[in-house]
């Protein structure tokens, strides 16, 4: 399969043709999605017309962009312009958003060519892509374990040659996991560094869109394109994107690497081997490994599932069926509230809904929510003492390789902590990402996280490229 | 003080406002789409404004302005401030959560001085988004419940509010008459708001509660719906009456929300503390706090304009009226101030002038067509005795029909020419002379027959006598 950088290099050189790289994109789709059901839509015909169009400009001498051609997949909690966006949740069946996401217009503007839209856990609440309403996604690795969650779907597209790259959003790990879930590179940008305008929200202050890619160049120039500030998203970071590309072949000659002495427990050994493999492979690169302490670190989980609920139960308060999406009519505003909301929202999202409500509650906010916005406070701490003595930290993006369906839909606490190492991050607002690293239990592949302080993805990127080369 | 706000047996008043007022900004809050009253329906509009799924919230610079202008002319601290969401579910709220500010709102500690150096303390005014209009079809209560369908206008959802409220300390419905009153002329004069309460952009909550002096406040109930400055006497005064005879008649008052029917003049329930929602406030993660800095703060300072009341003193003086005096008020409310002091400056005579102005000019906008220097002359040839009073009304009425001209020559061409004073007291002898009966009575002192005898005059000159100068020479004559 053709990476990202070799189709914008072929497009661009004339040696091949948008139209021809999103075909055998959708044989491929055509070949395997109704095994994997990556998609909740294939947006074939609008994408030939795209190609056609790349093809043309590119014929008559308009350069080409710096995605041109490439076909790409996005997360169905993204506003396409006229294309039905659902979160996999039937109370967004049908919903065709009257804007584009600012990612999305930046992907067009490049060159890329949009192919579909992408499964996921219902408004990106879950880990293993079992709660999409429409649903669940197949690893394409192995067709009877998930892919992770709730990127599920952009990850397998990626991951099964459907689409070159990806678009996913990461609110406590929902890039990283099923990356690593299905052996592709998953990034979660510092929190602002691309906009969320257009990103239906589940928890603001934590969602970041974030690239699916084959490997950790490809990761690279995507990132690049669809960084960068927003005035329509008052969160965005007011600065250009940082270069990327250019650190990828500097090593980590130098470098020193968090090792986290207090990891929580409950890593399957097939993973954390892994995990040593890649700090022997940073050593053997010229890294110095540094031992550092994160005490917060278990709180983390809990204060995850206090302030995420939180934000949830506010931003989707506005479904309603008052202006759009799906309506139950009752004989009264508030019975028709409930019979929409009580049809329309699964068994997940309600529970967390349920959560969030009693978290922000008169008389609990203070025990709840409040608490966990002091252990924000104090992982924060936590990673800034360990960052004043390491460039990165390495742990595992998944506590073990993807799982059987079904083995954990019935106990949402085991669910829960599937994002353990990765949700500290996102309360950190700090970037990371996950790397392919070899193959754990049942051959099946282990991804590490590489974590770097708040706009340290340049640091990240160079231990990345150099986990990706020892690989 | 209006006899109605003195309540029985030592009850005190106990009141505090809180103003709602949009700002007068060109776009809405958090969206570039218009801020315009009286547009067709979901016409301005936009997916920030409908609350739509990914849509973000972008603070609108000139409506922070526009507040801190407003918290500024209330002698308010502006201070580093955050946003909050006020979670309620509500067809006309699209996001299901209001933006609003909390714990740190823009403008704290602030104070309103009325008539008479009583001074009403400001505790806060902050920035907030206004919710759509929902217009409720069918069923008695003109509310959603028992209605057969409601349709819902989202133009006015997202519009920037500031909400103002006061510290308890207004003790009179007529306190808190001239506190409106007060507070619209401060946000007309600062440009904030058009301030319209007919029209909702300015709208008041007032809570009220009684209790005897020297014992702690009692319990308070807010009343809404209040839509007129008349309204908010009445309300108050109703609502204070109805808590006295329940406290007296051996009840208690039960903190509520309570709604103010202007038809039966009377205030209702609308909802008990108990159904009171929680709205679950928390820190909006879409918004950054905001900090505006001393530069940005010291620059919307200078370029205040001269407030309400000190332009009413200045006109005051100037015009020898009082300063909290109708026309002082009017005029100033108007903006016609500096059109006074330039028609005083083209040697108007000053009160003649401010009255003038008062009474006349209420459509002219507060830049009359009518030159200064035409208005001067009028108010001279009257205070000249010229002309008469009633004819000075005429030829104010010619002159701003005409936008101005000599008024002189317009007094000519109505023949109204003054009689001297000679023939004016041969008029008056030959009255006297007619009417003896009602002389004689006039002197001994009853008034009444005055009329008979200026009637006769005015009769006899044909309407060019000066009623007033008349008077005058017949009470002259019968203290002779």
């Amino acid at each position: 399969m053709k990476k990202l950088v070799e189709i914008v290099a072929a497009v661009g050189g004339g040696s091949l043709t948008a139209t021809s790289v999103l075909e055998e994109h959708l044989d491929r789709i055509k070949a395997r999605e109704g095994e994997i059901h990556a998609f909740n839509l294939v947006t074939a015909e609008q994408a030939r017309t795209d190609a056609a169009k790349i093809d043309a400009d590119i014929k008559a001498g308009k350069s080409a962009g710096p995605l041109a051609g490439v076909p790409i997949a996005l997360k169905d909690n993204m506003c396409t312009r006229g294309i039905e966006t659902t979160c996999s949740s039937k109370i967004l069946q049908g919903w065709k958003p009257p804007y584009d996401a600012t990612v999305v217009g930046k992907l067009r503007a490049a060159g890329a060519v949009v192919v579909g839209k992408t499964n996921l856990d219902e408004f990106a609440m879950g880990s293993s892509t079992e709660n999409s309403a429409f649903g669940p996604t197949k690893n394409p690795l192995d067709v009877s374990r998930v892919p992770g969650g709730s990127s599920g779907g952009s990850a397998a597209a990626v991951s099964a040659g459907f689409a070159a790259a990806s678009l996913g959003s990461d609110t406590g790990g929902s890039i990283r996991q099923p990356a690593a879930l299905c052996g592709v590179v998953g990034v979660k940008p510092t929190y602002g560094t691309v906009s969320r305008y257009g990103l239906v929200a589940f928890a603001s202050s934590l969602d970041q869109i974030g690239p699916f890619t084959q490997d950790v160049r490809d990761a690279a120039t995507l990132l690049e394109v669809i960084a960068g500030h927003d005035p329509l998203d008052s969160t965005s970071i007011p600065q250009p994107a940082a270069s990327l590309v250019s650190v990828l072949d500097h090593g980590v000659k130098g470098m020193r690497i968090g090792r986290v002495t207090d990891l929580p427990e409950g890593c399957e050994p097939d993973v954390l081997a892994r995990l040593e493999a890649a700090f022997d492979a940073m050593r053997d690169a010229g890294a110095t490994i540094v031992d550092v302490k994160l005490p917060s670190l278990q709180y983390c989980l809990t204060a995850y599932y206090l302030i995420a609920p939180a934000e949830a139960s506010s931003n989707l308060a506005r479904y309603d069926g008052v202006r759009y999406g799906n309506r139950v009519d009752a004989p009264d505003l508030n019975a028709m509230y409930a019979a929409t909301r009580e049809s329309g929202f699964g068994e997940e999202v309600k529970r967390r809904i349920m959560l969030g409500t009693y978290a922000l509650s008169a008389g609990y906010f203070d025990a709840y929510y409040g608490k966990a916005l002091k252990v924000r406070r104090l992982i924060a701490d936590d990673f800034a003492s360990a960052y004043a003595k390491v460039d990165a930290i390495l742990t595992p993006t998944s506590p073990s390789v993807a799982f059987k369906f079904g083995s954990k839909t019935d106990n949402p606490l085991a669910m829960y902590l599937c994002d353990v190492f990765t949700i500290p991050t996102n309360l950190a607002g700090h970037p990371a990402m996950s790397v392919p690293f070899g193959l754990g239990a049942d051959s099946m592949p282990v991804g590490i996280q590489v974590l770097a302080t708040t706009l340290g993805e340049q640091s990240m990127f160079k231990v990345a490229a150099e986990l990706e080369r020892a690989s | 003080m209006s006899e109605s706000s003195i309540l029985p047996n030592g009850w005190q008043l106990v009141v505090g406002l809180e103003v709602h007022v949009e700002l007068a900004t060109k776009t809405k809050m958090f969206s570039a789409s218009a801020n315009r009253f009286g547009d067709e329906p979901n016409t301005n509009i936009d997916p920030v404004t409908l609350g739509l799924p990914g849509a973000l919230p972008v603070l609108n610079k000139h409506a922070i302005e526009l507040a801190m202008r407003i918290g500024l002319a209330l002698n308010c601290k502006i201070q580093p401030c955050t946003f909050h969401r006020k979670n309620y579910f509500y067809p006309d709220l699209p996001k299901a959560y209001q933006i609003t500010q909390y714990d740190h709102p823009l403008n704290v500690d602030g104070y309103l001085m009325l008539p008479g150096d009583v001074r009403i303390g400001i505790e806060r005014a902050h920035l907030e988004e206004d919710t759509g209009k929902s217009t409720h079809f069918g069923g008695s209560s003109g509310r959603i419940h028992g209605s057969d369908y409601s349709l819902l206008d989202y133009n006015r959802a997202g519009v920037p509010l500031v909400e103002i409220v006061s510290r308890p300390d207004i003790r009179t419905s007529e306190q808190a008459r001239q506190y409106v009153a007060e507070l619209r002329a401060i946000l007309l004069a600062v440009g904030a708001s058009d301030a319209k309460m007919e029209e909702g952009s300015m709208r008041c909550d007032v809570n009220v509660s009684v209790h005897k002096p020297g014992t702690p406040f009692g319990t308070r109930c807010e009343i809404k719906n209040v839509n007129s400055i008349r309204s908010v006497g009445r309300a108050i005064d109703y609502e204070a009456r109805r808590q006295v005879d329940l406290i007296e008649g051996g009840g208690v008052v039960r903190q509520e929300t309570r709604h103010w029917d202007d038809a039966s003049g009377r205030t209702e329930t609308l909802r008990t503390k108990e159904d009171a929602d929680d709205y679950r406030y928390f820190l909006e993660p879409d918004l950054v706090p905001l900090a505006p800095e001393q530069s940005w703060i010291d620059r919307v300072r200078l370029a205040l304009p001269p407030l309400p009341a000190a332009r009413r003193e200045m006109l005051a003086e100037l015009c020898g009226v009082d300063k909290n005096g109708e026309s002082a008020i009017v005029v100033v409310e108007r903006g016609q101030d500096d059109y006074v002091r330039d028609v005083v400056a083209n040697g108007g005579d000053p009160r003649r002038s401010i009255v003038y102005v008062q009474q006349a000019f209420a459509e002219l906008g507060p830049k009359p067509k009518v030159p200064a220097k035409d208005l001067a002359a009028l108010t001279i040839l009257e205070r000249d005795a010229k002309v008469t009073s009633t004819q000075a009304k005429t030829l104010l009425t010619d002159l701003i029909e005409a936008g101005g001209g000599d008024v002189a020559a317009m007094a000519t061409k109505r023949g109204f020419e003054a009689l001297d004073t000679s023939a004016l007291e041969a008029m008056v002898d030959a009255a006297i002379a007619a009417e003896p009966g009602a002389w004689k009575k006039y002197c001994d002192g009853e008034e009444k027959a005055l009329g008979a005898l200026v009637g006769a005059i005015m009769k006899a000159s044909k309407g060019k006598a000066d009623g007033k100068a008349v008077t005058a020479l017949l009470q002259k004559k019968a203290k002779a």
